[in-house]
């Protein structure tokens, strides 16, 4: 008796541990980011090159910052869910244009909806390097101190915008 | 024909022209081979069994570039890697800094060989303890130095 339950502890052991690991996504990587200030940049509009944005604007806001482009399959799946969550005006959304060109960018939000208020234009991809984007889309919600709260790797999908995004705007807003 | 045939040194400069506008490989040997270095010591993000240095993705190409602006800028190895940490996080390195958080990680494997040769220690001393000690009886001893007379 005694003579197998040390191999039969190890192998529950071993068990859970994979059944841990192996549920794990390796695409969702914690971002050193989050509870850190949202780093500063300040790049050309999209739609009107001659305007800037920087985060510095949103000072005193709870917002989210959605990073897209016009050549991301994933943003498509998860352009909908923004769209009508922008419809709400719970939050005001940034829509960051990743590496893109200009004028796709343009007719890309023509065709499925702007929920953007202000969509500032990454042409080179720097400000996703700062931001730590490494696939698109990515999302993150800044507080009215201009501190990151949340990383969303991946599309927003309805789940996350109950369960998570949602309560956090609630709370960041009392 | 005298026409056409002063056009062929002209077409060959042109082709040799041509040839010219390939951009370089590696501007600064030095820089390109300290990026190699710090690059292949870092994870690509996007295809993740890649080292940056080796690795084709979009990402990779801007963060080589990031990279190489921060060599010429005269950043130390650590500072490339630091600047690198605090945007994606430890997991871009391949080789983790030893920290709280990942004592467990290098030290686990010490701690396994050392519970290892207790375990060996202890079962051998078990077996030791199995095997009776048996004297040889006086007979035994005398056949045994007879044996070994006999051999020399």
């Amino acid at each position: 008796m005694n003579k197998f339950l040390l191999p039969l502890g190890i192998f529950i052991v071993l068990v859970a541990l994979l059944a841990v690991g192996l549920n794990l996504n390796p695409r969702e990587v914690p971002s050193p980011l989050v509870g850190k200030p949202a780093p500063a940049f300040t790049v050309p509009q999209l739609h009107e090159p001659e305007k800037t944005f920087s985060p510095k604007d949103m000072l005193g806001k709870v917002w989210l910052f959605n990073v897209w482009a016009s050549w991301c399959v994933s943003c498509r799946e998860e352009h909908p869910i923004l769209v009508e969550f922008a419809r709400t005006g719970m939050v005001p959304i940034v829509g960051l244009d990743y590496k893109d060109k200009r004028a796709d960018g343009q007719r890309w939000l023509a065709r499925f909806g702007n929920p953007y208020q202000i969509v500032p234009f990454d042409a080179d991809g720097r400000v996703g390097i700062d931001y730590g984007v490494y696939g698109v889309p990515e999302t993150y919600l800044i507080d009215k101190a201009g501190v990151i709260r949340f990383k969303q790797i991946g599309p927003v999908t309805p789940e996350v915008l109950e369960k998570k995004i949602i309560p956090l705007v609630q709370e960041l807003n009392k | 024909m005298k026409r056409l045939l002063a056009l062929v040194p002209a077409a060959l400069l042109s082709f040799s022209l041509l040839a010219n506008e390939a951009a370089p490989l590696a501007e600064d040997p030095v820089v390109e081979q300290r990026l190699v270095h710090i690059a292949g010591e870092l994870r690509c993000l996007v295809c993740q069994n890649e080292s940056l240095a080796g690795s084709q993705a979009d990402l990779a190409k801007d963060l080589r570039r990031e990279v190489r602006g921060l060599i010429k800028e005269g950043k130390s190895d650590e500072e490339v890697k630091d600047f690198l940490v605090s945007r994606y996080g430890d997991f871009v390195l391949y080789r983790p800094q030893v920290k709280p958080e990942t004592y467990l990680l290098w030290g686990g494997p010490f701690i396994l060989l050392v519970a290892g040769i207790i375990a060996l220690v202890s079962y051998l001393r078990r077996r030791n303890r199995l095997v009776p000690d048996t004297p040889l009886t006086e007979e035994e001893k005398k056949r045994a130095a007879d044996l070994l007379k006999a051999d020399s």
